[in-house]
């Protein structure tokens, strides 16, 4: 049969079509979709047929309007003070539109893009994964900002989408010693896709504090990947907080690449109903005496499902690193599913690895202890999810701890 | 004390009980008026712990005959919370640790409980914060505790004033104190005896669940009781307690045997 090799397979009918009726490629990232779009046409869409995705099949965005999300509504307005700068990112138009960057915060050149972008992505080993290609080919703009030497800021980044496809592209160079602590808060309210690529580049002494907080909805998808690329002596503290999306897939990747930084990450992830929340975690050691201290959070409630996949690379280059990977996860319901992972590579032989996995329902003693007080079953249930919950949460940016209503989330069967 | 016409408040009769499939309780008889302080004394193993936690409610423990009264209403008809709403307070010999979950939130959540059962306003957070602060008197206990995380990493003792916080702010009407007197120290027991002490009024009552006569040297029983095979084998007045601590628990298996002779 010959139509066969001509035709393409049914499975990416719909990313043929989608590819189809995107706008010519333009603006500053030409070049970047350009390479998206045909790296997409050749990849395969990745299904439960590869390791990576055996849980979490992406068959499921053909029945999503993937047409660029038209002007979104603003959560917050944009605005900039002395030290910190709040930022609307919808896709299309120009955050930094008459916003005045506060000082020691530059726009990177056309030039300094051109070197900078796509160089953590390489760096943590995921510039060509499916999800980072699919943000390729559609984005259109990056918010890519340098913080000076010695430089404090914070950034708040709002989007919010109701339908459709919304591509977030963003880079941060940090200079040496500079500061940033980062709030992002990522909602969906409709049938859409989410799709963030951030990378950040912290110099030697570097701090980055950045907290992740990704509410959607049942009908709604998030795709990201965080990439970030330490120098010795920096700091990364990375909190995400995921709920309510029909599908998330979050994937963090750290590369130290001279070791002898310290690399913190929390993840929480809630899910119900049907929903799927997947974070794939990489951290690599590059260099010696690199630390990490890692706790991944799930509660998984109705039919829902969580997945962790931790990976830890310690080539033998990276002797002496601590590390320690913890994956702790609430059941509550037996139709629910959790998988955890943790995927050690130890070569090095002068480290200290820890890594440990726990599932569990609610303990019986501690509901009966609330309720020996007179706390009735469902709010003696509410405090002990809220307090599972409140380990990660804490760790959050005191602006992002703000943006999770854990009280309302749906923790029960849906 | 002891006043004859005193309101009943807690009326056990003949009761049975089990967890998983071994009997446990095995027909416990107990009367309890207002204004009583009760001692139920035991070896280990004997149920006095079983007893205590089947009158609140646990639900690992199924009961398989006899009944318990409080006030007139059947107790094992209800909820563990509606129990403690009504005032009847368990304080645990093991209390359960819980990261993550303010002791100050718990409290405040419990108390206002119990409050909104007795037709009082709830508190909020700073009329409670007052109420709190008053009661930590009655245990001599650091403010500090309030931040942390229900009992997390307190010590035996801390554990056990913590439970007495939890009675003096709840004000049951039937408090019984399992082991409250394990592992405190010379000072923390005094603390906590008088505190026991100062909640106790003509309309409450308390039955301390306890192996040790330096308890009973700080909160005078009116009763003793001595529980074996998971029922009350004897009652005394105080100096049964005395006799215990001379005699040991040898006896009982006499008098065990003896009863088994009967049935048999
Ligand atoms: N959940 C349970 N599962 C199995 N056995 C139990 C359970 N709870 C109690 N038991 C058994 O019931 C018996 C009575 O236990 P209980 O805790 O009531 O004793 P106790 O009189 O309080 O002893 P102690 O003085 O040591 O505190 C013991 O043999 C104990 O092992
Ligand atoms: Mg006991």
């Amino acid at each position: 049969m010959t139509a066969s090799l001509s035709a393409p397979t049914s499975r990416a009918a719909w990313l043929e079509r989608w590819l189809s009726q995107l706008p010519e490629p333009s603006g500053p990232l030409a070049a970047v979709q350009q390479r998206g779009r045909q790296a997409l046409s050749q990849l395969p869409v990745p299904s439960s047929r590869v390791e990576e995705w055996r849980f979490t099949d992406l068959a499921l965005l053909q029945d999503l309007p993937l047409t660029q999300a038209a002007g979104t509504s603003a959560t917050a307005a944009a605005s900039s003070d002395a030290v910190g700068l709040c930022l609307q990112l919808d896709g299309s138009t120009d955050p930094l539109a008459g916003v005045a960057l506060p000082a020691g915060v530059q726009l990177l050149s056309e030039s300094e893009l051109a070197q900078g972008l796509g160089h953590t992505l390489a760096a943590t080993g995921c510039h060509d994964h499916w999800p980072v290609e699919l943000n390729h080919a559609s984005a259109g703009r990056v918010l890519a900002l340098r913080v000076s030497s010695r430089c404090k800021l914070r950034l708040e980044l709002h989007s919010s989408v109701s339908t459709g496809l919304l591509p977030l592209r963003v880079l941060l160079v940090l200079e040496e010693k500079a500061e940033l602590e980062l709030c992002q808060k990522l909602e969906a309210h409709g049938s859409g896709l989410t799709s963030l690529v951030l990378e950040a580049h912290l110099a030697r002494g570097a701090r980055l504090d950045h907290g992740l907080v990704a509410s959607g909805c049942s009908d709604a998808a998030l795709l990201a990947h965080l990439a970030i690329e330490q120098e010795p002596e920096s700091h990364v503290a990375l909190t995400s907080v995921t709920a309510g999306w029909g599908l998330a897939r979050l994937e963090p990747r750290l590369v130290q690449v001279d070791g002898q930084a310290t690399s913190t990450l929390r993840g929480l992830q809630l899910v119900g109903g049907r929903q799927i929340a997947d974070t794939h975690s990489h951290v690599l050691f590059a260099g010696p005496e690199g630390q990490l201290d890692q706790l991944h959070k799930a509660v998984a409630a109705g039919q829902g499902r969580s997945v962790f996949n931790g990976a830890v690379q310690v080539p033998r280059a990276a002797q002496r690193t601590n590390a320690a990977q913890l994956s702790r996860n609430l059941l509550l319901s037996d139709r629910a599913r959790i998988d955890t992972k943790p995927e050690l590579e130890i070569v090095a032989d002068d480290v200290k690895c820890a890594h440990g996995a726990t599932v569990s329902s609610l303990q019986t003693d501690e509901l009966f202890y609330l309720q020996s007080r007179g706390i009735d079953a469902e709010q003696a249930s509410g405090l002990l999810k809220r307090a599972f919950c409140e380990e990660v949460l804490r760790d959050l940016p005191a602006v992002a701890r703000r943006w999770c209503p854990i009280e309302q989330w749906q923790l029960e069967d849906a | 004390m002891i006043r004859p016409d005193a309101p009943v408040l807690l009326e056990i009769r003949d009761l049975h009980a089990r967890v998983e499939d071994k009997e446990i309780l095995k027909g416990v008889n107990l009367t309890i008026r207002a204004g009583e302080v009760h001692a139920v004394m035991g070896r280990n193993g004997s149920g006095k712990s079983t007893l205590s936690k089947v009158l609140a409610g646990h639900p690992a423990y199924t009961v398989t005959g006899g009944s318990v009264h409080y006030r007139g209403e059947n107790l094992l008809d209800l909820d563990p919370e509606k129990r403690a709403r009504i005032g009847v307070f368990l304080g645990f010999q093991y209390p359960v640790e819980i990261p993550g979950v303010s002791n100050l939130e718990f409290l405040r959540v419990a108390t206002n409980a119990r409050r909104t059962e007795q037709g009082h306003e709830e508190l909020d957070t700073f009329a409670f914060e007052d109420l709190v602060r008053e009661r930590l008197k009655v245990v001599q206990m650091d403010p500090a505790f309030l931040d942390r995380s229900v009992n997390e990493g307190f010590s035996g003792g801390e554990k056990k004033r913590n439970e007495i916080l939890q009675m003096a702010l709840l004000e049951p009407l039937v408090a019984i104190l399992d082991e409250t007197d394990s592992g405190l120290d010379i000072d923390a027991l005094r603390i906590v005896a008088a505190g026991v002490n100062q909640l106790a009024t003509a309309e409450n009552a308390t039955l301390l669940i306890t192996h040790y006569q330096r308890l009973l040297d700080a909160i005078t029983p009116d009763y003793v009781h001595v529980m074996a095979a998971g029922r009350i084998l004897r009652t005394g007045g105080k100096e049964l307690a005395l006799e215990l601590e001379e005699r040991g628990y040898d006896w009982v298996d006499q008098e065990l045997a003896a009863l088994a002779g009967e049935v048999a």
